[in-house]
């Protein structure tokens, strides 16, 4: 029963629990309850680690919807175990910060929870197989990403940050979801492997290049490329734990996973080659760029997040062509590529996550990231400095950090590709080299920033609220945990390489055969080449750079701030809503009469037209059931008293007219053999009476209905179109006859169910479903009549929202 | 609510011993539902008719104590065991929410089909007490 | 029969709507009760009248009556009474609150 299907529940399980535990245990941090989930699911993954290195992959699949073909199916390899172990290894890590970084002050019982939730989306998107549920679990992350960045929920700056983060996600998921229709339309799946599979025959179909724009639009959106960058710096309104974990380690890593899965299906297109590795230079360019003129250290790891991103996800572009050759020993070199971006992307997740703790340390230990209050810190933070001088470096691409490994293998390849003559490249191919150059320039520059400004340099300890001081041991433990891998992997690369990049390989290179081949021996030095020039050059041109920071700086005045997207965004939003606002407030002016007005008349216009347009209606009484005298009294008397109500002088009669017109009803119920319904019909009337006596103790007594006579005109010409349209359509429709009723099927209720009353077989079991969501219903109206009683806002308080 | 001072004695008396007999028709109701008339809505609408009779021959205080349950949390309870019940299939592998039924020799009883359709209806027979009960003393308890 | 019912719920059907169009909220939510009992009706009416015997299978022989719309209206009988519960209860707390009961007193917040 065990199986990669529990990995991805057991989050959601816990996080059910964690309000509970919150209550219990007070006096414990919540979160050493839930730091045991990820280290447990770090740990189960990581015994899985041999085998999938072997090349075993493990998949299981619970039927969800089989008729539609959605199936709960997950499907571990190489590919996602990288992934799961982030998501577990880094969780992990981030719980343990954030237990020292959140203090018992904050509603720790719904972080927790929402963190949770994450995780296990997250898991969920990395190892579902089925594109529905792949989907479903997509947006649970945009969703709980939401609500923690909107989790300090009384500052407005949250609110717009989370709401712009959802807007602009959300919109790429539902491009994605149209992406994956349009896949499942061509092929006929929903299932991943499949898709891989099959693909190649509907290279050609009307629907593969729009479907491939759409799904990169959902992976780009999530991992912020450029145009969508703008929603990840106001995303660091989020506390840090969650800026480190998901804004850099791993929500915005889905893209790149969705880019990687979908290379085997759509890379064989010269369009998807150009489009992923051109934004991604684009990204990698702009981030880098921007990220120097940041004063807020918080803003310029997410600029630098996002150029990051720009690089593997160019990286992922770039190894896509080596689908154009098939197997053979000259693309093994393009191969490198897509390698070199799984290393990076292990690599950026270790030192950003760094980053951003000892940014969360400043933040916690001494009141503010400004770089401009900052300074002097060496002496008096030893052991921060030292992760963020880690951090930072490995960042830069120097030795010996792994940034460096990965950083040279970035530069090989779009030294690499210059190479080849397809695709138009022998004319456009120098720009990679060349803005990877630059932006890497830039990110050396921001790199020093971090270390200069914050904590070389003089002190200012005026400028701080607090004094310094070093961060307490346990808040330093998670960040140096990630420090020690920066170096680590610096020093035995090939573990990492031959364990888990490896069969990483073969699942975006399925036709590939032996990965053994792909997997190169990563090394520090490879003798002088390129790279190692083009490193040097990064190094003195960007420390150059580094010192006349000043002199150049003014070149950023040049971007007026009106013609940024960030405006862009704030324009269209603020439009659409004015806009809507004159189109709406034309019809609604607040009168409910009004409103209703609009819903009949609609009614008999469509129903009545079309049924007098049509020539449907058909009159036939020979298939009517005889009827007595006692009916047609009771006929008789329902009129009357449906009638009178109209007229009715005091409240009370009305009610009881009600009363009689329930009753009646419930009288008919037994003459037209439903025993059931006149028993329940019987209950609810009485219940309903008392109700309606309650309420009235409560309300003033009603006074003579003085409308204008025009307006009651109307309303009886309404009233009796609305009347004759429900008896021609009831007429003609009991003439029918052009499909036979289903009835015949729940006759068999004795044998299917067991039960002999076939009106219960078909409530409880036949159509159990309606019959819970009916209780759901009724769950939520009861709850809703008790909190409106119960719940009364004093006539000081005033609304939230505006404050 | 006023209590009424002239029928009062009428009513307390009567209502002592027709509540348990409700009571006892609701249950009727309630396990008679699969085949014959009943089920889980009657069952629970006249379970929760008694208590409102209970409530309009004596006051809030007196049934509050009587029946010391919150009934949002009976409710609740019962949408939980409607919604259960659908995921217990799913642990048997089969589509949710399938129910099934089986043959049994009870002692007494003889033989006994016993069903899950008869936990589902629990469920929904808690939701409506919960709910017809939550609403009439939520009302009443507003005072004027 | 059929005939006869229909033209009740015609008439149900078009005293609800007058009622709903009314300026008292008490009286639209007369309506919206006196709307929900036409519709039970004209669900029944819809599956035949009469048509067979009571459909329990131990009580009564081939032909039943048809069982699926009876489980509809049960179902609409209970959710409307509920519903009917809310809007009650949501009328008075307005009432409470705002000071009348009027609708065209009540026309929308500082908002719209």
């Amino acid at each position: 029963m065990f199986s990669i299907n529990f990995v991805i529940l057991i989050p959601f399980i816990v996080a059910a629990l964690v309000p509970f535990l919150y209550r219990r245990y007070k006096r414990i941090h919540v979160g050493w309850f839930v730091l045991f989930v990820p280290i447990t699911l770090f740990v189960i993954l990581a015994r899985l680690i041999p085998s999938v290195a072997s090349g075993k992959t493990y998949v299981h699949t619970y039927e969800w919807i089989p008729t539609l073909d959605f199936n709960f199916t997950t499907y571990l390899d190489g590919l996602s175990m990288i992934f799961a172990l982030l998501i577990t290894g880094v969780g992990s890590l981030v719980i343990l910060y954030s237990i020292f970084y959140l203090s018992a002050k904050e509603s720790l019982q719904h972080f927790y929870c929402y963190l949770l939730l994450f995780m296990g989306a997250m898991l969920g998107v990395v190892f579902s197989d089925n594109l529905m549920v792949l989907y479903v679990f997509w947006e649970l992350t945009s969703v709980s990403s939401f609500l923690l960045i909107a989790f300090w929920n009384h500052r407005k700056a949250s609110r717009l940050g989370a709401q712009k983060a959802m807007l602009i996600t959300v919109s790429g998921g539902i491009a994605m979801l149209v992406g994956f229709i349009m896949l499942h339309t061509m092929t006929g799946s929903f299932s991943i492997r499949e898709i891989i599979t099959t693909i190649s025959e509907f290279t050609d179909h009307d629907l593969f290049i729009p479907a491939m724009i759409l799904v990169l639009l959902g992976a780009f959106t999530k991992s912020a490329q450029f145009p969508f960058h703008i929603w990840l710096p106001d995303a660091m309104e989020a506390p840090t734990p969650v800026s480190a974990y998901l804004h850099s380690a791993t929500m915005v890593k889905a893209g790149i996973y969705l880019v990687a899965r979908f290379t085997p299906v759509f890379g064989t297109d010269e369009l998807w080659f150009w489009v992923v590795s051109i934004v991604g230079m684009i990204t990698l360019f702009w981030g880098s760029f921007n990220a120097v003129r940041q004063t807020d250290l918080k803003a310029l790891l997410a600029f630098s997040t996002i150029s990051q991103l720009g690089l593997i996800m160019s990286l992922l572009g770039l190894g896509s062509i080596a689908l154009q050759f098939g197997y053979s020993s000259d693309s093994i070199l393009y191969t490198q590529a897509t390698f070199a971006a799984l290393f990076h992307l292990i690599n950026h997740s270790t030192f950003k996550g760094a980053l951003f703790m000892v940014v969360g340390i400043l933040d916690h230990e001494l009141g503010t990231r400004d770089i401009r209050r900052l300074g002097g810190l060496m002496t008096l933070m030893p052991f921060t400095f030292t992760v963020a001088l880690i951090g930072s470096l490995s960042m830069a691409g120097l030795p010996p950090f792994n940034g460096f490994l990965s950083k040279e293998m970035f530069f090989a390849a779009t030294v690499h590709i210059m190479e080849l003559d397809i695709f138009s490249l022998p004319s456009f191919g120098m720009i990679f080299p060349v803005v990877a150059w630059v932006a890497s320039v830039f990110t050396f520059v921001y790199c020093m920033i971090i270390i200069f400004k914050a904590f070389l340099g003089k002190a200012q300890p005026e400028k701080l609220d607090k004094p310094i001081h070093e961060a307490p041991i346990g808040m330093l433990l998670a960040p140096m945990i990630l420090a020690a891998l920066v170096v680590g992997i610096f020093f035995f690369p090939n573990l990492l390489g031959q364990y888990i990049l490896q069969p990483a390989m073969s699942s975006i290179y399925p036709t590939f055969g032996d990965t053994a081949d792909l997997t190169p021996n990563i090394s520090a030095w490879h003798g002088i080449n390129p790279e190692l020039l083009m490193t040097i050059g990064v190094i003195l041109v960007g420390a150059l750079l580094f010192k006349f920071l000043k002199l150049w700086k003014p070149i950023y005045g040049l971007f007026s701030s009106r013609y940024t997207f960030n405006a862009l965004y704030n324009y269209v939003l603020a439009s659409s809503v004015s806009g809507s606002n004159v189109v709406t407030n034309r019809y609604m002016n607040g009168l409910l009469r009004h409103y209703l007005m609009y819903i009949f008349l609609f009614f008999i216009v469509a129903v009545g037209g079309y049924l007098a347009y049509s020539g449907a209606f058909s009159f036939d009484m020979s298939t009517n059931a005889p009827f007595n005298v006692y009916e047609v009294c009771l006929v008789a008397i329902m009129a009357v008293a449906a009638l009178s109500m109209l007229f009715a002088k005091s409240r009370i009669t009305a009610t009881l007219l009600n009363g009689v017109l329930g009753y009646s009803i419930a009288i008919f119920f037994v003459i037209f053999r439903a025993p059931d319904l006149a028993l329940t019909q019987l209950v609810v009337e009485s219940v309903t009476t008392a109700l309606f006596l309650l309420a009235f103790s409560h309300l003033p007594e009603w006074k003579k209905e003085n409308l204008p006579k025009q307006t009651k005109v109307i309303n009886g010409i309404i009233s009796i179109a609305v009347g004759l349209v429900v008896v021609l359509v009831g007429l003609s429709v009991m003439d029918y006859n052009q499909f036979d009723t289903i009835s015949s099927y729940f006759e068999n209720a004795y044998e299917l169910a067991g039960g002999a009353n076939i009106v219960n077989a078909i409530l409880g079991d036949f159509r159990g479903f309606d019959t819970m969501l009916e209780v759901v219903v009724l769950f939520i109206a009861g709850l809703g009549v008790y909190s409106m009683i119960k719940l009364r806002a004093k006539k000081e308080d005033e609304n939230i929202e505006d404050q | 609510m006023k209590t009424l001072k002239i029928n009062d004695v009428i009513l307390r008396t009567i209502s002592r011993i027709v509540v348990f007999i409700i009571l006892t028709f609701g249950v009727y109701l309630f396990l008679s539902g699969h085949n014959t008339p009943g089920g889980g809505f009657i069952g629970g609408l006249v379970l929760a008719s008694a208590i409102v009779l209970l409530y309009l021959s004596t006051d809030i205080e007196t049934v509050k104590k009587s029946l010391p349950m919150d009934f949002k949390y009976v409710a609740a309870l019962g949408v939980l065991l409607a919604t259960f019940t659908g995921f217990g299939s799913i642990l048997f592998g089969v589509p949710f929410m399938s129910q099934t039924f089986a043959y049994f020799e009870l002692p007494i009883f003889g033989e006994t089909e016993l069903t899950t359709v008869t936990i589902f209806e629990a469920g929904v027979a808690l939701a409506v007490v919960g709910v017809v009960v939550t609403i009439i003393l939520s009302i009443s308890e507003d005072g004027g | 029969m059929e005939t006869l019912i229909i033209m009740l719920i015609g008439i149900l059907v078009a005293v609800a709507t007058y009622l709903i169009l009314s300026r008292n909220i008490i009286r639209i939510i007369l309506g919206t009760a006196v709307f929900s009992h036409a519709v039970h009706l004209l669900i029944l009416t819809m599956g035949g009248l009469k048509n067979g015997s009571v459909p329990l299978l131990k009580e009564a022989e081939a032909p039943y009556t048809d069982a699926l719309p009876q489980a509809l209206i049960l179902t609409a009988i209970v959710i409307s009474f509920a519903v009917t519960a809310f809007i009650l209860v949501l009328a008075y707390r307005t009432y409470q609150d705002v000071g009348s009961d009027d609708l065209d007193v009540l026309r929308g917040t500082k908002d719209e």
